[in-house]
């Protein structure tokens, strides 16, 4: 009896995640393999197409009592870089119409003329012409002869499912000059924007934990750079940093602090001058980064807040009745309450920042200094349109995360399931 | 003790004055006021006066009458001292040093001779400028996103500065800017697009989430705690990678440039962390309840329809909010999949705007508040069970 319940429990729990676990795996685990397949391929975006046979009918009429017509078919193959094999065309003619002297490759049988082009090569072009004319010598009606879409098919290899493969694509990744650069922009970007949100969010979470009036607006406020949508806000902030007539660089000219207005987005570096040291410091970078902080602090915000609001209240009551300042509290209480959390938050919000792609494309799109590995990947699979590299950059990311998530793991994942 | 508390009441309290001002008058500059020097050194001298007779007259009068006179004589000493400026400038001077007064109330020599005293003022005026930062930060961008968009591309020309909305013109002539964006960009289109998407997501999510969520809280069968931590893995993988697999396998099946291949990837993107939120609290419904109603003779399908659902809807609300955001604010794959203006996102719509320099930034604001306007009101309105669907969908995964 209770086997007989079980296996029934089994079922239904097999019937009940199959959907979610097949789209998922659908959707997201086979891409990731995918990747793999694609990275070790020469593909070229213009590859992907697969080539079709395309016609586009034209109709002319000869006699004046439209009882005579041409056909004109502008035949092609749609991709200029592949063949099609066995081209195979079919297209109805209307009752008591008949084609007069067809072409030797086609054939007329029950109102329908089929033809077979064999093979069509890459960028393959050709007007066919069929003469038709009406038995009766009725007029015709070409409207409907040319709403009638013709038919048809043919054989192509498609690329990505051939088996040659190639390192050329990795190679090209790791032994470009610039890949080292890559991949330091893309730590400093996510390191110091992690940081920064978590700074910014104990500070929010710190203030918020307070009673003052008003608390619930700030609380609701705080989140709003998370909820907006990223295209809007950062095409906001391109607005307000713009350099000719954006407001932050009005309003620093106008009250005189700077005298020319500077491109916060588009300079890759600024040079300060510190007591004789020069100092580059990554401008357009530092810019993102301050962005991505503003934005995600939130997120941070809110867990934090959430463990602050657990720290039991007698600890701060005893620390009254000690005598100590606001500021012994949250150095001697708040803060080593919330280090576990925060070096969760710390793993966590790093995995995210390193794969973040919206946010530093809409901004720079990846110029002046601010090019991470993410957009790397679309500017190799899209811009360059060479989509195998894209794929190989994609690998490069998906092993770097899975080495952050084994470190997470071993470090902290115990801790992760316990709050 | 109470000297060096004085001192930094004095010093805190007048910095922040300063700084309140400042921003008023940065913020007035941009209402079309042409000031162009901030005066720090005349704001902090007559800010530290004015606090130094707020804590040497402390609680001896009627606070009401004090704050009022303090601050009208202060405003005037100002408004006497600096440029000359419109009405209202004043008027919110008056209010600052009004609020300014009352902050102050409670320090008197009383309060400044207790213990510890110095670094609770310093606490008390850093969270001032705490609260008075993360608005401005915040709410400054929000801001000039919403006042651009009502003005015109030549007064944006010939004063950037000038953020004013011009009231005298007539109402079609002040919202141009959104009837140009609805007329001729389409985005009437565009927003039922987004919320299709929208909407769309959620339901499917919901319906491939929730029972999946129920079997992983409750049934048990082989491979459950590999597929538990595999959910979060899973969510940890970004859509940057699956990118140009999803690009080619779409474009080869005919999906791109569709809504329908859109609805699919959020799905399956969103599944996770749906499953995630959705069967902790399955996990915390009791028992007893179900096991009442396999009594009663209900299946599972009964017991997750009848039981589950109706005791969960807390959590399926702050997952459907959650999903909602996140298929309205998506960027990359919209980015990806739709070339065609006929489909476009919302957002896909406004970064299409953008390719176009020419596009005057006013249009570009208005279809941006657009796109942020309903899912802040949304965020709003359902503020408490976004916010939890926030804190488990973000750090969890």
């Amino acid at each position: 009896m209770s086997t007989s319940l079980s296996k029934i429990e089994k079922r239904t729990a097999y019937t009940l995640l199959l959907p979610a676990v097949c789209l998922v795996f659908a959707i997201i685990l086979f891409p990731i393999f995918a990747n793999v397949w694609i990275s070790f391929k020469e593909v070229g975006l213009k590859d992907i197409r697969i080539p079709e046979p395309r016609a586009k009918k034209i109709i002319k009429n000869i006699k004046d009592n439209n009882s005579e017509l041409i056909i004109i078919y502008k035949l092609r193959n749609s991709s200029l870089v592949q063949d099609i094999r066995e081209v195979r065309f079919s297209d109805k003619l209307p009752k008591n119409i008949e084609p007069i002297n067809l072409d030797k490759r086609c054939e007329f049988k029950s109102s329908k003329v089929k033809c077979f082009f064999g093979n069509w090569d890459a960028g393959y072009r050709e007007n066919f012409e069929i003469f038709v004319k009406d038995l009766n010598n009725n007029a015709i009606d070409s409207q409907y002869i040319k709403s009638n879409k013709p038919d048809l098919n043919g054989k192509s290899n498609n690329i990505l499912l051939s088996t040659d493969f190639t390192l050329k694509n990795f190679k090209n990744v790791f032994m470009n000059n610039n890949f080292l650069e890559l991949l330091m922009t893309t730590f400093y970007f996510t390191f110091f924007g992690t940081l920064g949100a978590i700074l910014l969010g104990i500070f929010a979470a710190q203030l918020v934990n307070q009673k003052f009036y008003g608390r619930t607006f700030m609380r609701s406020i705080l989140l709003f750079p998370y909820v907006g949508p990223v295209v809007a806000l950062a095409y906001t902030w391109t607005l307000l940093l713009d350099p000719n007539s954006g407001i932050i660089n009005s309003l620093l000219v106008n009250y005189g602090v700077i005298e020319k207005p500077i491109n916060l987005l588009g300079q890759k570096y600024l040079i300060i001058n510190i007591l004789g040291f020069e100092l580059k410091l990554r401008l357009a970078l530092t810019t993102v980064i301050f962005f991505e902080i503003w934005r995600y602090f939130p997120l941070a915000f809110l867990f934090i807040l959430a463990r602050l609001q657990a720290i039991p209240k007698d600890l701060y009551e005893a620390a009254d009745v000690d005598g100590a300042g606001p500021f012994r509290k949250f150095f001697y209480i708040t803060l080593p309450q919330i280090t576990s959390i925060l070096s969760i938050l710390f793993m966590i919000r790093f995995i995210w920042n390193f794969n973040k792609f919206e946010d530093i494309f809409l901004l720079t799109g990846g110029a002046s200094g601010t090019l991470t590995l993410p957009i790397s990947v679309y500017q190799q699979g899209f811009a360059v349109s060479n989509i195998g590299m894209g794929s190989a950059v994609s690998i490069v990311i998906v092993l770097l995360l899975i080495t952050f998530m084994i470190i997470y793991f071993k470090l902290i994942g115990k801790k992760a399931n316990e709050i | 003790m109470k000297f060096k508390s004085l001192i930094i009441t004095v010093f805190a309290s007048s910095i922040f004055l300063t700084t309140i001002i400042c921003i008023w008058k940065i913020i007035s500059t941009l209402q079309g006021l042409s000031f162009t020097s901030l005066n720090l050194n005349l704001n902090l001298l007559l800010s530290l006066g004015l606090t130094l007779i707020c804590i040497f007259i402390g609680n001896k009068f009627n606070h009401i009458l004090k704050i009022l006179i303090l601050s009208s004589s202060f405003t005037i000493l100002y408004t006497f001292l600096n440029e000359s400026s419109p009405l209202w400038f004043s008027g919110g001077i008056f209010l600052l040093i009004l609020f300014f007064t009352n902050v102050l109330r409670k320090y008197d020599f009383k309060y400044l001779n207790q213990d510890f005293i110095s670094e609770i003022i310093v606490f008390e005026f850093l969270s001032l400028f705490a609260i008075i930062f993360f608005a401005l930060v915040i709410l400054f961008p929000f801001y000039i996103m919403f006042v651009t968009s009502f003005k015109t591309q030549t007064a944006l020309l010939i004063n950037p500065l000038d953020l004013s909305i011009d009231f005298s013109k007539n109402i079609i002539e002040i919202f141009k800017s959104y009837f140009v964006i609805f007329k001729t960009y389409d985005f009437g289109r565009y927003i039922l697009t987004s919320s299709y998407v929208s909407i769309g997501t959620v339901l499917i999510t919901l319906l491939f989430a929730i029972p999946a969520a129920y079997a992983v809280a409750r049934l048990n069968f082989f491979g459950k705690t590999f597929l538990s931590t595999s959910i979060l893995i899973i969510y940890m993988f970004p859509a940057i990678v699956l990118v140009i697999p999803l690009y080619t396998v779409f474009s080869q099946l005919g999906l791109r440039n569709s809504v329908e291949g859109l609805l699919i990837v959020y799905t399956a993107t969103t599944l996770p962390v749906a499953i995630y939120m959705l069967q902790g609290y399955f996990k915390s419904i009791p028992k007893e309840i179900e096991e009442a109603g396999l009594i009663d003779g209900q299946n599972w399908y009964g017991i997750i329809i009848r039981i589950i659902i109706p005791l969960s809807l807390p959590a399926i609300a702050s997952v459907s909010l959650y999903v909602f955001m996140i298929a309205w604010n998506e960027f990359l794959f919209s980015l990806m999949f739709l070339d065609n203006p006929k489909t476009f996102t919302l957002s896909r719509a406004i970064n299409h705007l953008t390719g176009d320099a020419e596009t005057p930034r006013q249009y570009l604001m208005a279809g941006s508040v657009v796109v942020t306007l309903p899912i802040l009101l949304i965020f709003i309105y359902f503020e408490k069970y976004l916010v939890s669907g926030l804190t488990a969908g973000s750090v969890k995964g």
